[in-house]
């Protein structure tokens, strides 16, 4: 059960710039009345942050950039049979099961 | 009348139906949190550390970079400043969301603001896309239950450690991106036709953005662009 010093150090740093950015918008949207084209621009973020998130995993990790980034091809198959069963059953849970399970078998195979 | 439906709907906005609304999406934390928990026990991080991190950084994208550059002795101000970019979205996730609870205290808007995840920002959204209210007391029980499970998640992964192996190979870190595609596709399919269109569009923006920022920018940078950027061309274009 120990704690390294240092490790706890880190970590808290880590917690701060993690925890302001999670809450200033939450603390300062309370007291301004935000234009309305704000408000339509902040109801498209949802949608293209989680396609973000999605098309991250399909680029390789770049070293130093500017350089070419190469798509990650087996990411790109094993979100077929996911995007499948997400379309198929519109279930989250079964969409994660299948995700784990083509991800373990694609591992197996390639 | 409507005042009174608009009530009516958010009294059985409780915290038990919080509760309820996140089981759906508990297998992705269990997965990633074991992974987060494995990875964590290989950096020879101790199970009280693992604890620690996943309680009050609780982020599992950076928790594995965390450890990765903790094994790989990298200076403090690095490690920090990496995590914060790596976490900067959910400034992007705050935002959008923080527009429904200004009828809420600042203490509670930091209670939910602080336990913040992409998860409980896409249940959330899902209902917002939908035209249905949120409700603090339903927000905490999607949150706390949320963050409860990964907290114990990561430490299974923690105590388990070598014994699981390579969480990889058990397709453990990929339950992340399967729960980004559901909650994308249940989005999606909420929307009515006139408007489908108008978001497929978008989200082939987005996938191109995030490519072309990538070659420039780290890969956490190019989604905090490629977001912000579709999503103005959202707003600008919307019909």
């Amino acid at each position: 059960m120990k704690v390294d010093l240092n490790v706890l150090l880190i970590i808290l740093g880590c917690a701060i710039v993690t925890f302001i950015p999670r809450i200033l918008p939450f603390v300062a949207i309370r007291k301004l009345k935000l234009p309305a084209s704000v408000v339509k621009w902040l109801a498209y973020i949802p949608v293209c942050l989680l396609t973000a998130l999605i098309v991250q995993g399909a680029i390789h990790p770049i070293e130093s950039v500017p350089a070419l980034p190469v798509i990650n091809w087996v990411y790109l198959i094993m979100t077929i049979p996911t995007l499948v069963t997400a379309l198929k059953t519109r279930s989250l849970l079964l969409t994660v099961l299948v995700g784990i399970v083509t991800a373990a078998l694609v591992r197996l195979l390639v | 009348m409507e005042m009174d439906l608009q009530l009516a709907k958010e009294e059985q906005l409780t915290f038990k139906q919080g509760v309820r609304d996140c089981i759906p999406t508990l297998l992705g934390y269990i997965g990633i949190g074991l992974a987060a928990g494995v990875v964590g026990n290989s950096a020879n991080l101790s199970i009280m550390e693992i604890g620690l991190l996943s309680a009050l950084v609780y982020a599992g994208a950076s928790q594995f970079i965390f450890c990765a550059m903790v094994a790989a002795a990298s200076p403090h101000s690095a490690i920090i400043a990496t995590v914060f970019i790596v976490n900067l979205r959910h400034f992007l996730m705050s935002a959008a969301l923080s527009t429904h609870f200004t009828r809420y205290s600042l203490l509670k808007n930091i209670g939910i603001g602080a336990l913040l995840t992409d998860e409980s920002f896409g249940v959330a959204s899902l209902r917002t896309s939908k035209g249905l209210p949120l409700s603090d007391r339903w927000m905490n029980g999607l949150n706390v239950t949320a963050y409860l499970t990964w907290i114990a998640s990561c430490l299974l992964g923690g105590y388990m450690g070598s014994w699981i192996g390579n969480p990889e190979a058990m397709g453990l870190d990929f339950a992340l991106t399967a729960m980004f595609i559901a909650l994308l596709v249940l989005q999606l399919v909420a929307l009515p036709s006139s408007k489908l269109r108008h978001y497929l569009v978008l989200i082939a923006y987005t996938s191109v953005a995030v490519y072309v920022f990538s070659a420039f920018f780290s890969i956490y940078i190019a989604v905090l662009l490629a977001t912000v950027l579709c999503a103005a061309i959202g707003a600008v274009t919307e019909k």
